[in-house]
């Protein structure tokens, strides 16, 4: 109909101003994939402060056989996970170098997204390395990640509140009830909010009095004796008058705060704790440290681990560039520069004995210490599941009876391992 | 059919017709009806992406996973009660918004905006606003009710959720009443008065009325919407104390938790639940839907 009279009007010059946007804009999308000339590894890290200058060291060391590019994943745990996951189920091959949290592992390697560590790499990656740390990298006898830096919880109590610090979980409610019949702070502040850092709590419990959550090769729920005494510690001390107000809202950083507005005499937290205390004279003074208590005498000391773990991506098209990569961003003198300037605790022992290494970490030989006997979080690559249900069941703290929560967890566990049944 | 009887200009024009409609319903198709079916074929699979080994068909397996699951009433409970809870309140503010904007005589144009503002803001921005309010460190709502930690509450964080709904969505209701209130026309009104009626008089015999259909259209809207509810949710509490609705369970289950199986029958039971819900708005109530253009007056 109109067809036949229809000039290039207006529409027809929208069209080619459209199309020759196109066409100038084509190459520059072209070239964020893949660079021309030399290999681009691309690192998929959470974020930590001057991780860009380890992945700058690393860049020279390479000396232009490949070169790293960092990119910065969200600063939540699951928003990582979920990053990575979806990229990895559809089978993006344009990542290369995974961070993972050492409760992923399992899951990754299991789904097949990260290559196994074999040979000379995998030797490499494990000469030095603390066991503990090391455990969370391996799944099936198989190592499928190089241990980056590690964590574990500490208690942190005020110096001139407690003379010496306890050594079990009932000592330190003894404490408290003690502080608080002298009307002295005396709250005991610890992650009790619907997360992850309730299950480090509950696992590092049940470690401590030589319990299981979960059988070692993952496929059964125990949840035996020892952790019904995880439970009932828990418990005791959500219940106690010293527990936090806001217990069951609390996360690492409220638990900190807590702590440095002198509300609260004792805190189960990591070591970053120690670095925000000295930008405040007043708590860097009071602020003192022990092995994290333990149900049993003889655990004290026993703490989840923490921190992340390298993997290269199964579906990488740089795999022996990817792997000598991790093993630079990992080597001791990344460790070290990690560990002064960002704080995080390495994974490799001699580090620990670095004389560079006193200053900002006085509290090294305990982390070490605990690091040799800390408690691997069940390994299982429905960690996800496991997790979510076990923060669920326990919260709110005060709310847990130990027999019942037991069987319950027991019960939704067996489904959550596998992977039946509905995630809350 | 009527087709024999048609003239060949009008069979050129009604072939033109289906062509012309023939992209659209193509792009339909590719973005709605082909979800939706895929949606379904994985509902009946066993489907997790970490064990990719283990997938098998499974027919209606999931569905019986899901509804005899504790957790999935608890969230559909949740839900449906933050809906109604949430569309009626709506409906009443609303309603008196969208009074005073139709009346309002001096700087029409300014009171409007202003009453649009809260819709204009991302709901995501506008929950981490009310939960740093409701924080028990930072929060100056906190402070100024004497609450503590008001969010760790679940009959509070869920007063709290419904109450960041209606701030958010009042000004949604407001304009689609707005736009059937100026359906009433002032000579039935002037009508009315002069036999007599009082201003509630005025409003319940004859504005309410008139209005019906506006009226159902919007709480048919807000209702398909409340239900899916789930950024407040994930924002304010992230569904913590049983505060979770159906959406945010499938979020967990599906983006979390990987298993495409169990996530996609939730998925598909949102869907027919609120068809469910459109379908007795529609049909029961006789909300018109939107284009079919009778007014509503059946």
């Amino acid at each position: 109909m109109g067809r036949a009279h229809r000039g290039p009007g207006r529409r027809g010059r929208r069209w080619r101003v459209a199309l020759g946007a196109a066409l100038v804009a084509s190459p520059l999308v072209a070239a964020c994939g893949s660079e021309s000339g030399g290999t681009t590894v691309n690192v998929y890290y959470a974020t930590e402060e001057n991780f860009d200058k380890v992945v700058a060291r690393c860049n020279d060391e390479a000396a232009g056989r490949y070169r790293i590019a960092l990119n910065v994943l969200p600063r939540g745990a699951d928003d990582q996970r979920e990053q990575m996951v979806r990229r990895l189920a559809a089978g993006d091959d344009e990542m290369d170098v995974l961070g993972l949290d050492v409760t992923w592992v399992a899951e990754f390697a299991e789904a097949g997204w990260v290559a196994e560590w074999t040979g000379q790499d995998k030797a490499d990656v494990e000469r030095g390395t603390l066991q503990g740390p090391l455990d969370t990298a391996r799944w099936k006898d198989k190592l499928y990640a190089a241990p980056k830096n590690t964590n574990v919880q500490l208690l942190w109590y005020r110096g001139d509140l407690v003379p010496k610090p306890p050594t079990t979980w009932s000592e330190m409610l003894d404490m408290a009830a003690d502080l608080r019949s002298r009307d002295q702070p005396n709250t005991i502040a610890m992650t009790g909010a619907q997360y992850e850092g309730l299950v480090v709590e509950f696992n590092t419990l049940t470690a401590g009095a030589g319990g299981r959550i979960i059988s070692e090769d993952g496929t059964r729920a125990l949840v035996d004796d020892g952790a019904v005494k995880a439970l009932q510690a828990l418990r005791d001390l959500a219940t106690s008058p010293s527990a936090s107000a806001s217990l069951s809202n609390a996360k690492e950083n409220d638990v900190r705060l807590e702590f440095e507005r002198g509300r609260a005499a004792f805190q189960l937290n990591w070591p970053f704790v120690y670095a925000a205390a000295q930008e405040n004279p007043a708590v860097a003074k009071l602020i003192k440290w022990a092995p994290f208590p333990a149900i049993d005498a003889s655990k004290v000391g026993t703490s989840t681990i923490g921190g992340y773990d390298l993997a290269v991506s199964a579906h990488s098209r740089h795999k022996p560039e990817a792997f000598e990569a991790v093993k630079c961003l990992r080597d001791a003198e990344s460790q070290k520069y990690s560990a002064i300037n960002s704080g995080v605790p390495p994974t490799i022992e001699s580090v620990y004995d670095d004389p560079e290494m006193a200053e900002p970490y006085p509290m090294r030989d305990a982390i070490l210490d605990q690091l040799k006997k800390a408690a691997v979080r069940p390994a299982t690559p429905a960690y996800q599941n496991v997790s979510t249900l076990i923060s669920t069941i326990l919260s709110p703290p005060a709310s847990i009876d130990p027999d019942k929560t037991a069987q319950r967890l027991r019960a939704e566990l067996q489904d959550a391992l596998d992977s039946k049944g509905v995630l809350p | 059919m009527s087709g024999k009887e048609l003239s060949e200009g009008k069979k050129a024009e009604r072939r033109l017709g289906l062509w012309l409609c023939a992209p659209a319903a193509l792009v339909m198709l590719a973005v709605t009806a082909y979800p939706i079916v895929y949606s379904i074929w994985l509902s009946l699979q066993r489907y997790d992406l970490r064990f990719p080994a283990e997938r098998q068909f499974v027919w209606f397996e999931n569905y019986v996973t899901v509804l005899t699951n504790s957790y999935w009433w608890t969230a559909f409970g949740v839900t449906s009660l933050i809906t109604a809870v949430s569309v009626a309140i709506e409906l009443v503010l609303g309603m008196a918004l969208a009074l005073v904007m139709h009346r309002t005589l001096v700087m029409k144009g300014l009171v409007r905006t202003v009453a649009l503002i809260p819709y204009g803001i991302v709901t995501v921005v506008a929950a981490f606003s009310w939960r740093y309010a409701w924080d028990e460190n930072t929060g100056y709502l906190t402070d100024l009710f004497g609450a503590t930690a008001p969010l760790t509450d679940r009959a509070a964080a869920l007063g709290i959720i419904t109450l960041a709904e209606v701030w958010k969505t009042v000004p949604f209701m407001a304009l689609l009443l707005m736009a059937g209130l100026a359906l009433v026309p002032d000579d039935l009104l002037r009508a009315a008065s002069m036999d007599g009626a009082t201003p509630w008089q005025r409003f319940t015999k004859v504005i309410l009325p008139v209005m019906k259909p506006a009226i159902l259209v919007a709480l048919l809207f807000r209702t398909l919407d409340a239900f899916r509810i789930f950024d407040n949710i994930f924002v304010l509490t992230s569904g913590a104390q049983e505060t979770g609705s159906v959406s945010m369970q499938t979020y967990n289950n599906l983006i979390r938790g990987l298993n495409l199986g169990i996530g996609s029958t939730m998925s598909v039971l949102i869907f027919i639940a609120v068809a469910l819900l459109a379908f007795v708005f529609v049909k029961v109530f006789g909300a018109a839907a939107p284009g079919s253009d009778d007014g509503g007056k059946r």
